[in-house]
């Protein structure tokens, strides 16, 4: 369960920007995880309180916005939802899709008092 | 766990060959940014052929503030400092002329059967070394110092792979000839060592053929984040019914440019291949005046 590290990944990152910007306490941490990327929503959920206590991340909400899928066929040149990191195009069958969206995993903003 | 860089409090040391546990680590570099190469002093989990064990530990942080409710647009990758250290990590190997390959695969595919087979066909031409990791135990380094290889063993503890900073730290516990080879055997573990780059040359999946060939598909991300698939224990093919050809469709499918080789460590069949495929990347990665002449 990798996504432990992660969670103590984004807690390095709230240290990092708490030396920027001064603030006490965080509200608010939300994170754009893409449905075809390696951590689990529920997983990071899971671990969150634990992970965070006792750091400046201590009773902070976690939120998730959840990216779906989506890749280039180079066949249709055109963008097609990926229900899978590696699926054919839903639309020509072709195997060669790239993705472009669902892979994200980033803290995307803070609230913070 | 500490929230700068995800390491332990404790320090484990085993002395090989004593038994002995010693050593206590105190942990205080909470502010620092690790922009470094892991040069710094300051900051040790063990002692030369020793094991570092980043299983236990607390973060404590506490600070004053400021109250007013804002929000703050961040928008970084979480794997953004494991990313940069690994940087660091490449640097530093490729100015030591090291080829380095991270081996990951499930339990049990034989990877250090491999390795301890690969440095004994390699020791003569090669110097090499091993970075070892496992949640608990030195049971796989002391099997590669057998071979008279140095090794650090790396304990994850409850965690279920490496990371960067913990191979920039045993990286600091071996010296490294010019123009040598690293091993580093990722925590048994086909899902989570993906995402974590160490700084390797390439990664390296072992499958070994006890287990199904869809391995590919039900867990792409490390095929997807591999360059060479080992084949493993391709001696045992005449008593199982594992179809080969739809194991390397299945590989091909997750990443296109994956190699294939066949081996068997026991038998060393297509090993040769491995090792041609090791001569011919090294050369392609590692700086031409750092190697031996």
């Amino acid at each position: 369960m990798h996504e432990m590290s992660l969670i103590e990944s984004v807690v390095a990152l709230v240290e990092d920007e708490r030396r920027k910007q001064q603030f006490s306490r965080v509200r608010v941490v939300r994170l754009a995880v893409g449905v075809l990327g390696h951590a689990e929503p529920a997983a990071l959920r899971f671990c969150f309180d634990a992970v965070t206590r006792g750091t400046i991340a201590d009773g902070a909400r976690l939120e998730i916005d959840e990216v779906p899928g989506e890749g280039w066929c180079s066949s249709c040149r055109q963008s097609v939802s990926l229900g899978e990191r590696f699926a054919a195009c839903p639309v020509c069958g072709d195997t060669q899709v790239r993705m472009t969206a669902g892979g994200e995993l980033r803290l995307s903003e803070l609230e913070v008092e | 766990m500490c929230t700068v860089c995800g390491c332990g409090t404790d320090l484990s040391t085993k002395a090989p060959g004593s038994g002995i546990r010693v050593g206590a680590h105190t942990h205080d570099h909470h502010g620092h940014d690790h922009s470094h190469a892991h040069a710094h002093q300051h900051h040790h989990h063990g002692r030369v052929e020793g094991t570092i064990d980043f299983g236990n530990g607390a973060a404590g942080v506490s600070l004053p503030g400021i109250s007013q409710a804002r929000t703050i647009r961040i928008e970084r990758d979480l794997l953004s400092k494991n990313d940069a250290l690994a940087h660091d990590n490449r640097i530093r190997l490729q100015r030591a002329g090291t080829f380095a390959l991270n081996f990951v695969s499930s339990p049990g595919s034989g990877k250090t059967s491999l390795l301890v087979r690969t440095i004994n066909d390699l020791r003569d031409r090669w110097p090499i070394a091993v970075i070892e990791g496992d949640q608990q135990t030195d049971r796989d380094a002391e099997r590669i110092r057998a071979t008279g290889a140095p090794a650090v063993q790396i304990n994850t503890g409850k965690g279920c792979h490496l990371d960067a900073h913990m191979v920039g730290h045993a990286l600091d516990h071996l010296s490294m000839a010019p123009g040598g080879l690293l091993f580093i055997e990722n925590v048994g573990n086909l899902v989570c060592p993906a995402a974590f780059d160490l700084g390797e040359a390439h990664k390296v999946v072992v499958l070994s053929v006890t287990e199904g060939e869809d391995k590919p598909l039900k867990y792409p991300d490390m095929f997807a984040a591999s360059d060479l698939m080992l084949l493993n224990k391709v001696d045992l093919l005449p008593h199982l019914d594992f179809d080969v050809s739809a194991c390397v469709a299945a590989a091909l499918r997750v990443n296109p440019r994956i190699e294939v080789l066949k081996v068997s460590s026991k038998t060393g069949e297509g090993l040769a291949a491995f090792y041609g495929w090791i001569v011919g990347h090294a050369a392609a990665t590692v700086e031409p005046a750092a190697l031996p002449a």
